[in-house]
């Protein structure tokens, strides 16, 4: 019996030579991360084991980037505590302030992940890394605690259900558009416990950052994962970025599938996933005319290079944000915010009306930085429109692609890109 | 898995109760559990807080703790005096934290059929049985797999590693 990915690099992560799915394991970890919520509990948790220095001071990431630049005295007092830690404990990858960005984006663009790495963060949407062919997904604060102490983690070898993507993709249609669709249509658990494999001949067309934005929301199938096999594009992003060599594996022809859906990419139109589930997704040409109050364009799912181009095409081409309209835009790191300077970018937006942010993570969780009061909605790039997720529970997030959210910003009313 | 006996009254919910719902993100700039256990179900269930007793048991629908990995929500629903959650299916870094952390919880489609607001329930998770005593009726769960029980016999996932 063939072996798929996940299976593969599992199993050369517990020095077997085969695993299968529903086993035990305990694999060594490349990468464990947390950020400032997640670490202080584990941080705390750590100390109740009674062990003293963590397991590599390489292998340890915090990325200080949910609630930062601190936004309250208790923030700040949790950033803190971590910082403090991890100068005790000589953590190399800690990131605060100007050197810090939304850890998604941050984690790969630093080099700091990459292909064939088994990774654990305290953050639900740790699956993004598997875009450059790596296992990885999310835990919880003991997960990161218990992986401070021993390198290790249990995990469960999860079954896989793989994704053929074919066909060629409409204008204007990316990434997000491609996930929107596929959780609209197997639902917010339809992928419970397994990984999700994306393969197919669309797959080549697809830039690093759609592949991202795409196995960034596979944890809102339910997925423990989600993984593309690297090709010539992850292979020329990894280089000259990696801190480690990359490790490439590729499922077997005969590997074996919980569930296969094929996806013919060229009927997919621009989505919106409408409140209050990420599986609420339709066609924006099929939305009756919602006006909006806010626009958030960044975050881990989309705060990317690439995002901002579009967005700003899209902006420079409507010229002016809606009156009506707070436009908020969030480069995810402060590599990407310095090329979106270079690029002119920043001054488009900013030209045009809209709000330029530092890198966080801010309003996609309700932090701050764009908080919606009762009654409001807006169209957001992020990844969850959950009740009260951005706000007031009676406020409601509308998830989409930056060029939707960029188009919705102009009009005043949620648009498809083609509109502008 | 947990010192206090797991029996209560049930507070049942529907599909895909999330993180959000369960501990609201807004709060997290606080990592007290029992500071943050004021706010359990607030934007679902306003007066949750209110109701729950210890020992109480909450049952739900399917994908129980869907969202974000964060584990102050079944540390949470642990401090506010929650025994045991019983669904249909769970989110799965909800259910591995609620094991690495020593919240019991079962899958149980039957007993979540049959439960209604209010119901008494006692649960022997020894003989992976849950008895509603206002029904006199019992559910038979399954029993975790060999390796989960290790780290639930440990008392959560440090307890197993520090052996």
């Amino acid at each position: 019996m063939g072996q798929t990915i996940s299976e593969k690099i599992l199993a050369a992560h517990c020095g077997k030579k085969i695993v299968e799915a529903g086993e035990f394991i305990e694999p060594k970890l490349d990468i464990v991360l947390a950020n400032d919520i997640t670490a202080p509990l584990a941080i705390r948790e750590f100390a109740k084991t009674g062990a003293k220095k963590i397991f590599d001071k390489n292998k340890i990431v915090f990325v200080m980037d949910h609630f930062t630049p601190n936004k309250d005295i208790n923030s700040a007092e949790q950033v803190k505590f971590v910082r403090e830690f991890a100068k005790e404990q000589k953590i190399k990858h800690y990131y605060e302030g100007g050197q810090s960005g939304v850890e998604h984006a941050l984690l790969p663009e630093q080099g700091i992940v990459t292909a064939g790495d088994v990774i654990i963060g305290a953050d639900s949407h740790t699956c993004t890394y598997g875009a450059i062919g790596a296992f990885s997904t999310g835990g919880g604060s003991t997960d990161v605690a218990a992986a401070m102490t021993t390198g290790r983690i249990w995990f469960k070898v999860p079954q896989s259900i793989k994704f053929i993507l074919k066909g060629k993709l409409k204008k204007w249609v990316s990434g997000k558009d491609i996930i929107l669709y596929i959780i609209g249509m197997i639902s917010v658990d339809g992928a419970l416990y397994n990984a999700m494999e994306f393969t197919g001949s669309a797959v080549k067309n697809l830039t690093i950052a759609d592949r991202f934005t795409i196995c960034n929301m596979a944890i809102e199938a339910g997925a423990k994962s989600g993984i593309f096999e690297a090709d010539n594009v992850t292979k020329k992003y990894l280089s000259g970025r990696s801190l480690r060599k990359p490790k490439y594996y590729q499922s077997d022809k005969d590997a074996k599938y919980n569930q296969i859906y094929e996806i013919d990419c060229s009927k997919i139109y621009p989505q919106i996933a409408k409140p209050f589930l990420p599986s609420n997704a339709d066609a924006v040409k099929n939305l009756k005319k919602t006006y909006i109050d806010q626009v958030v364009i960044g975050s881990c799912t989309n705060g990317r290079i690439e995002d901002l181009r579009i967005a700003a095409l899209i902006i420079k081409k409507g010229k002016k944000i809606n009156s009506n309209v707070r436009a908020i835009i969030i480069p995810a790191t402060a590599q990407v915010y310095s090329q979106a300077l270079k690029e002119g970018l920043i001054k488009i937006f900013i030209d045009a009306g809209a709000i330029v942010s530092a890198p966080t993570c801010g309003p996609c969780l309700g932090g701050y930085m764009g908080i919606l009061a009762a009654g409001e909605k807006c169209v957001s790039t992020t990844n969850r429109n959950f009740v009260g997720r951005m706000g007031h529970i009676k406020s409601e997030v509308f998830l989409a692609s930056p060029a939707t959210a960029a188009a919705s910003a102009v009009k005043g009313y949620i648009s498809s890109p083609e509109s502008i | 898995m947990s010192d206090i006996k797991l029996k209560g009254k049930v507070h049942k919910y529907g599909s895909n109760v999330n993180t959000d719902e369960i501990i609201p993100a807004r709060y997290l700039n606080l990592s007290d559990l029992e500071t943050l256990a004021k706010y359990c179900m607030e934007d679902i269930d306003k007066d949750f807080v209110k109701r729950v007793k210890t020992g109480d048991i909450i049952v739900a629908q399917n994908n129980f703790g869907c969202g974000s990995s964060r584990e102050h929500a079944p540390a949470v629903i642990k401090a506010v005096g929650v025994s045991a959650v019983i669904a249909n299916s769970f989110a799965r870094i909800f259910f591995r934290n609620a094991i690495n952390i020593g919240l019991p919880i079962l899958e149980c489609p039957q007993a979540v059929e049959a439960l209604s607001n209010g119901d008494e329930v006692e649960i022997d998770l020894d003989a992976g049985e849950i008895k509603n005593i206002s029904k006199n009726e019992i559910y038979k769960t399954q029993k975790f797999p060999d390796f989960m029980q290790k780290i639930i016999k440990a008392g959560g996932l440090l307890g197993y590693i520090k052996k």
